[in-house]
């Protein structure tokens, strides 16, 4: 049926599924002033901020008088200058699942680079200058830096201040916690001819976009605070300032200019309490630019974790239990923590369906160190490189197939897993039944570019290196279901073009060129026609942000809404103008035509007259809508590595990966999203190692110490898309934007296994492991 | 310290402190297309040309760039038309968030001035320290590539 509705919806597109260019694209590749810091805003002081020393520690004193005197300098901003409410920095739908347990600046530091003074000055070397020159004197307090000791007996309490709220046990150190059971885990074990039970840990990973986050706020002149932020959620950063600072949402205004890059590091509030501040006291315009440094350690990181799965199967790899048992990082703040370590299991039980008890439990811990916060992926890339490896050494212990395995036990199209209704984001799911899944001929497909069935367990060997291939398979979802809202509007102009506005953030994925082509596509008229402006809290209709993989489906299916409502009047107006029946009319390249007379009229005569001369008045549209389900993308990924067994060098030979992201509205930004987000998922699984002094000082917050992937380090990246068509999409479309990041690091362990037979069980998997685990197996 | 700039052929006279770096005294003069990403010369995002040859701009000092042309990415475009570099990045999905975009069609710029058909290889160790967070690198070595088919040079696989 879907087959049948896919080919016959994609031969009658004109704007979607097609690759046209980006609508920013020029101003991109031409370098034009598009990003927050590019912006002049005369008189605008330079803000920095005086960061702690140590991981954890109470503020005795903090003496400003020298800093003041610096030439330049203007105001300096202590915790006693600013008002105590807690609050978290996570940008998600409210009320957050995140506990409040953040003050802009507090009497006590978490982690190394914790705020304890905001300096705002004429120039930058002054506000630097002065930054040094603050005395601060505290009292050291024991760090935890263990993760798996913070819930010690004894261990030093890091969220000991009576203010905070929803945090789970801050006399434990655990920010969140989670358990969900379906059947019976022990009676099921049973029955099973075999169990294995493995723990996993994925360490943390930096974001590393190129446009470091910056923050400009200033007062209109209408008196109004306005903020320019490069950031993924807007509307959640007017609303938490409105918090923070008690004034009225009404009289904030956040701009979202181009962003450089997000991956969810720019779905909090990071800098825009600082500009704000600063503004509120001096009534002048703030800017705000984190150097490299800052943007690795102060703002967010990924969720380090660690798995312990469980899975219980019958001979043929029939998988009947599934149980995992987690704890999650998430350093100095809790922003975050409940949803992505509940993501873990969401994103990833359901893609094994057929098991009879599964259960998924643990807790969310509070350490000295930076504060994890959402990251592409979300926790679903740390849950499956556990269940997915588990499932693969399953496999190899039973003499079977991993990739058969997987195949036999995975989701399909019609079905569904109960995990859907129980597991939402930081509370209950939504039940779902997945109406649209091509995995198998993702993995049809990346299996034959691999060569999987010539490859598998053949340890060719050349000299010192010896070559093995790995597969993952992974699903994501499209958005929360029931949480996140989108909404459009839409205005016609007399030229027969539109104004696209839009609450939807692009942070460079191409989304607003997405949704023209939506527009374009309901409207019957070129995208170049649709004219977006996206993100700014006074011009847009409210959108809860780009994350989750939403924007698509959720922003697209509002998009798609308000352009239908647009279209109506635009029939219906024709209909008085042709006076005919509304019914008779057609719409087809920007004109209304009919289907008995041959009559017709074009969108510019039409709007021109409406403005004028005829009926006087405004064509326009507003749209919202809210996810009734999250349908799930699906991916195939497969890894053939060289190992180097002189040194342990993992050298990836080729990586193919093959996605199910329903119809590809435009398949050229569909696929690079696939490719950066493989290429994250690479970075992380191979090079990108987060390192800690044992002060708690990240030691690797720049781009000397702190390695992503260059153009040299992978070899073959073959990365292509399978269509569906989802029904509940907007043109069929599903999400495409996160999936990429999950299977990289499986899919490399699993092949590093097939090489060599060892397992590395903790990403990334550096040289100097492997090649002890070399030593002791003489392979 | 006074300096005279030679910056996409036109003449600045500008008051730098000494010390400062070419990257800010470009920002602080308009050219906003150079970015400033890492700070510490392992990125590329803030690379120009100086008299042809890519140079990062936040680690060279402004003083240096005195007698030299510093060519910017706001040269490439003038009248209006496309750079076939930056034409071509549109065309491949290039240019996803765009900000390590201006080094990158620099040092492309650079490459074809030097290697009109250059290898895939050869692209990739070229553009090697220009490095991107967003497109997983491939979309972009296409468009280099395309650029030699489409300026009618051979395409070395």
């Amino acid at each position: 049926m879907s087959e049948v509705l896919n080919i016959k919806e994609l031969k009658r597109f004109k704007s979607v599924n097609k690759s046209v260019k980006k609508v920013d694209g020029i101003a991109l590749v031409t370098g034009q002033p598009v990003y927050t810091n590019d912006f002049d805003v005369p008189g605008a002081l330079h803000v920095r901020l005086v960061r702690s020393p140590y991981a954890h520690a109470r503020i005795k004193e903090i003496d400003v008088s020298k800093a003041l005197k610096i030439p330049g300098v203007v105001t300096i901003l202590t915790y006693k200058d600013l008002p105590r409410v807690p609050y978290t920095r996570a940008g998600q739908g409210y009320p957050e699942p995140s506990p409040y347990d953040t003050f802009v600046l507090d009497k006590k530091v978490r982690y190394v680079g914790d705020p304890v003074a905001i300096v705002a000055a004429e120039t930058e070397k002054a506000a630097r200058l002065a930054a040094k020159a603050v005395k601060v004197e505290y009292e050291v307090l024991e760090p935890v830096l263990d993760y798996e000791k913070a819930t010690a007996e004894g261990a030093p309490i890091i969220h000991d201040e009576p203010e905070a709220v929803g945090v789970y046990d801050a006399s434990r150190n655990i920010a969140a916690h989670f358990e969900m059971e379906v059947g019976n885990i022990e009676e099921t074990l049973k029955k099973c001819d075999k169990i294995i039970e493995r723990t996993y840990v994925a360490k943390t990973q930096l974001h590393a976009m190129m446009e470091p986050h910056a923050a400009i706020s200033y007062f209109d002149p209408n008196g109004r605070l306005t903020v320019i932020s490069s950031t993924q959620v807007p509307f959640h950063a007017r609303r938490i300032l409105s918090r923070i600072f008690g004034l009225h949402i009404g009289d904030i205004r956040v701009i979202k200019p181009r962003i450089g890059g997000g991956f969810g590091g720019k779905q909090a509030i990071h800098l825009e309490p600082y500009v704000v501040a600063v503004t509120l006291k001096t009534k002048r315009p703030a800017r705000l630019v984190y150097d490299r440094p800052e943007v690795s350690m102060a703002t967010n990181i990924r969720h380090e974790m660690k798995y312990t799965v469980t899975i219980g199967a019958m001979k043929d790899g029939t998988i009947k239990v599934i149980d995992m048992k987690g704890l999650s990082n998430t350093g100095a703040y809790g922003e975050h923590a409940l949803t992505t370590f509940m993501v873990a299991g969401s994103k990833t039980l359901p893609l094994y369906n057929k098991v009879e008890a599964v259960r998924f439990t643990g807790d969310v811990v509070y350490t000295n160190l930076p504060s994890a916060g959402a990251y592409r992926g979300y926790g679903a890339p740390q849950g499956l490189f556990a269940l997915d490896c588990t499932i693969d050494e399953l496999a190899h212990e039973l003499g079977l197939d991993p990739l058969e395995v997987k195949e036999r036990n995975s989701i399909r199209e019609g079905e569904s897993s109960p995990i859907f209704r129980i597991m939402g984001e930081g509370r209950e799911g939504v039940d779902q039944i997945v109406r649209s899944c091509k995995l198998q001929d993702c993995i049809d497909k990346g299996k034959t570019a691999i060569g999987w069935n010539e490859k598998r367990g053949k340890q060719l060997r050349n000299g010192n290196k010896v070559r093995g291939v790995g597969c993952a398979i992974a699903m994501q979802g499209s958005g929360i279901a029931k949480i996140d809202m989108g909404a459009a509007t839409i205005k016609m102009n007399e030229d027969g073009s539109f104004n696209l506005l839009l609450g939807a953030t692009d942070l460079g994925t191409g989304s607003d060129t997405i949704m023209a082509q939506i527009a374009a596509e309901t409207l019957g008229v070129k995208y170049d026609r649709i004219k977006v402006y996206s993100s700014d809290t006074d011009m847009t209709p409210f959108d809860t942000g780009a994350y989750a993989s939403s924007t698509t489906y959720v922003s697209g299916n509002a998009v798609r809404k308000a352009a239908e409502m647009v279209r109506e009047q635009i029939l219906e107006n024709a209909a008085k103008y042709l006076e005919e029946p509304a019914e008779n009319l057609y719409i087809e390249n920007a004109k209304v035509i009919s289907n008995k007379t041959g009559r017709e009229v074009t969108y510019e005569e039409l709007c021109t007259k409406l403005f004028y001369t005829f009926e006087q008045k405004q064509i326009a549209a507003t749209a919202s809508y809210v996810g009734e389900e999250s349908p799930p993308p699906f991916l195939a990924t497969f890894a053939e590595v060289e190992v180097d067994l002189e040194t342990g060098k993992v050298n990836l030979v080729k990586l193919v990966s093959y996605a199910d992201c329903g119809t590809p509205l435009n398949p050229i930004q569909a696929i690079g999203q696939l490719e950066g987000g493989t290429m994250q998922g690479i970075g992380w699984a191979l090079f990108e190692d987060v390192i800690y002094g044992k002060d708690g000082r990240m030691l690797t917050n720049d781009f000397f110490t702190y390695k992503i992937p260059t153009r040299m380090d992978y070899g073959k990246l073959e990365c292509g898309l399978v269509d569906s068509y989802e029904p509940t999409g907007p043109y069929g479309a599903k999400s495409i934007a996160e999936i990429g990041i999950d299977t990289p690091i499986p899919a490399i362990s699993n092949a590093i296994f097939d090489a060599t037979g060892i397992r590395l069980r903790k990403a990334p998997f550096n040289s100097e492991e492997l090649f002890f685990e070399i030593l002791k197996k003489e392979v | 310290m006074k300096l005279e700039l030679t910056i996409n052929g036109r003449v600045h006279s500008v008051e730098i402190d000494p010390g400062e770096m070419l990257l800010d005294v470009l920002r602080r003069l308009g050219y906003k297309s150079v970015r400033r990403s890492c700070n510490s010369a392992s990125c590329g995002n803030c690379t120009v040309l100086m008299d042809g040859k890519p140079i990062l701009s936040c680690t060279t000092f402004a003083a240096r760039a005195m007698g030299h042309n510093i060519e910017t990415v706001e040269s490439l475009s003038e009248d209006g038309k496309l750079h076939d570099i930056q034409e071509s990045l549109l065309e491949t999905g290039g240019a996803q968030c765009g900000f390590c975009i201006p080094g990158f069609v620099l040092t492309t710029k650079a490459l074809l001035e030097e290697n009109p058909e250059p290898t895939e290889k050869e692209i990739r160790e070229a553009l090697n320290g220009n490095l991107c967070r967003c497109t997983g690198y491939e979309s972009q070595i296409k468009a280099v590539l395309n650029i030699t088919r489409k300026r009618g040079g051979h395409v070395n696989e």
